[in-house]
């Protein structure tokens, strides 16, 4: 505890300036002194022992030697190094430090030595995390132990120390405690910690935490239904599309190999929220999730659009969101189909090749049923640029272009008895109004659009929903 | 280098227990790795001891663990060390 009044100092044997004002300190009636290394230094001082840190915690200290004055149990001022006139003014003692040199800045504080910051982090704010501690025993592998406790997707985590989800929730301004969304599908409340420590567990750098939490939002949503992505047999998950500044801060990739490997953003986010999926709601493969085959995008799906080479506005504004706003756009989505459409030079013509393989998205002969995500490479973004024609004129062209005909596609049509049902209506459009998203993503090489089919759309399936990042940051 | 154990945070609802459940009670003690455990409670050693006998008696292989205290949870190193080497653990527990 600090003084009433009188003066404070803290020092280190290992600051040449906490030698330099030695002499000084011996000097001056009233004083506490604080040694943070070692209790015996400065020789001839009553010092006091504060190797653990305590005290130079709670009195804030960033700088040795540091002197602070107390009034009435206030503290009234402080400086820090040696600065003759700023210690004799402090004091209040005319001649102090006559021989010394004028100035002398001080060294950094043993509070903020690499090599310490961690243990008071978790000294400080510990006591604030809830989640149950699990002692890994000595002998035991960390990396294993995760994986004997069903704690993992199939790869190795990063093991969930309090002081990573500590860092971890220093990416949000958010209180630990707070609930965040009820995870299918157990419906177990889940708070801004239990996503930090399955963050940490995926890999993610706590900047990456307020698109974790928006995307958590959003898979839990009425709309996206979690629930049913998760329990369906169809091979469709969880993925993320990220639009905004924030894909740019966190270095996510909407580039080359956008829905590959190689990106730390892209590869961790995704999986942050399949881990929360998994260990909070309880939805693990053979239990709840029932997928015939699945798909690897199912390890965590999460990219960021190309806004800066795209002739459309971002997805999140066609959206409605503000220009300039940071989204998460949740979907369900299958494996990756690559499109090679080498010759169109016209929108008619590209918007033709697309929609013929759009066609297969659940079985050629389905009309209504599954949505689509379509990724058009900047390649064939081009045709469109060039034509002027806009994200919904593009939408609406492939819409129009996949009004199948009935005859082609009934049950019995070219010999195969799957497809849909006898009914009035000549032609059904393939996809239900809003079912097919348009992004723009890829390499600026290869005329290559992918396509990732979803899952049944609408309220009696899943439905692509976007929630803003920025209120979680 | 001493060794020391790794704390982290539960990642899941927390609705199962932290510790797994125990093994199916084996039909035979044949052949299995055997461990004795005292939990240093005062004569458990006179049981365990006799339980020895009985059991080298029979040609079976034993190896004698103990807690430091009985008033604490076992160290998670023992825990490790017994489920390493033993297939089943008899402890002794009241006084």
């Amino acid at each position: 505890m600090p003084p009433e009044d009188g003066l404070v100092a803290v020092v280190k044997r290992g600051c040449p300036t906490c030698h330099l004002v030695s002499p000084v300190l011996a000097a001056l009636p009233g004083l506490t002194v604080w040694s943070q290394d070692d209790p015996s230094f400065p020789a001839g001082l009553d010092v006091r022992d504060d190797r653990d840190l305590d005290v130079s915690v709670g009195l804030d200290i960033e700088t040795v030697p540091t002197l602070i004055r107390y009034a009435g149990g206030e503290e009234t001022g402080r400086t820090v190094g040696w600065s003759r006139a700023a210690w004799r003014e402090l004091t209040g003692v005319d001649d102090l430090g006559a021989d010394l040199p004028e100035h002398r800045p001080g060294c950094g504080s043993r509070t903020l030595d690499p090599d310490v910051v961690d243990e008071l982090l978790v000294r400080r704010s510990g006591h604030t995390l809830r989640s149950r501690r699990v002692e890994v025993a000595a002998l035991e592998d960390e990396a294993e132990a995760m994986f004997d406790r069903g704690l993992t997707d199939g790869l190795p985590v990063v093991t969930p120390t309090p002081v990573r989800v500590l860092r971890m929730l220093a990416g949000t301004s958010h209180a630990a405690d707070e609930v965040v969304a009820v995870v299918p599908p157990n419906l177990v409340e889940v708070t801004v910690e239990k996503i930090a420590v399955n963050a940490v567990m995926a890999g993610c750098r706590p900047e990456y935490l307020p698109v974790v939490l928006a995307a958590v939002a959003a898979a839990c949503s009425e709309t996206f239904n979690a629930h049913g992505v998760l329990a369906t047999m169809w091979n469709a998950g969880p993925a993320i599309l990220v639009n905004g500044p924030i894909a740019a801060e966190i270095g996510m990739n909407s580039k080359g190999n956008v829905l590959g490997q190689g990106n730390r953003a892209n590869s961790t986010i995704g999986r942050a929220l399949q881990l929360v999926i998994r260990n909070v709601g309880g939805g693990v493969p053979g239990g709840v999730d029932r997928a015939t085959f699945g798909n690897p995008g199912k390890l965590g799906l999460c990219f960021a659009e190309d806004e800066a080479g795209s002739p459309w506005e971002p997805l999140s504004v066609s959206r409605g969101f503000a220009p300039g706003a940071s989204t998460v756009t949740l979907f369900a989505a299958e494996g990756p189909v690559g499109i090679l459409e080498q010759l169109s030079r016209t929108p008619e013509s590209i918007t033709r090749s697309l929609a013929s393989t759009l066609r297969v998205v659940g079985q050629p002969k389905t009309a209504l049923f599954f949505d689509a995500t379509l990724l058009v490479g900047p390649e064939h973004a081009r045709i469109y640029a060039e034509a002027g024609w806009d994200r919904a004129r593009v939408t609406a062209a492939l819409d129009e272009a996949l009004l199948l005909d009935r005859a082609d596609i009934e049950r019995g049509a070219h010999g195969i008895e799957d497809g849909m049902p006898p009914g009035p209506e000549p032609r059904l459009p393939k996809f239900r109004p809003g079912g097919l998203v348009l992004a723009h993503a890829g390499a600026n090489a290869g005329q290559i659009s992918t396509i990732l089919g979803g899952w049944v759309g609408g309220p009696a399936g899943s439905s692509p929903t976007t929630l803003e990042v920025d209120p979680w940051r | 280098m001493a060794l020391s154990s790794v704390v982290f945070l539960d990642p899941t609802d927390e609705t199962r227990p932290a510790a797994r459940a125990a093994i199916e009670r084996p039909r035979s003690l044949d052949g299995l790795r055997i461990g004795l455990l005292d939990i240093n409670k005062s004569r458990g050693d006179v049981f365990l001891d006799r339980l020895e006998e009985l059991l080298t008696g029979r040609g079976l292989a034993v190896t004698r663990y103990a807690k430091p205290t009985f008033t604490r949870p076992m160290p998670p190193d023992l825990r490790r060390e017994i489920t390493a080497q033993c297939d089943v653990v008899i402890e002794a527990l009241a006084d």
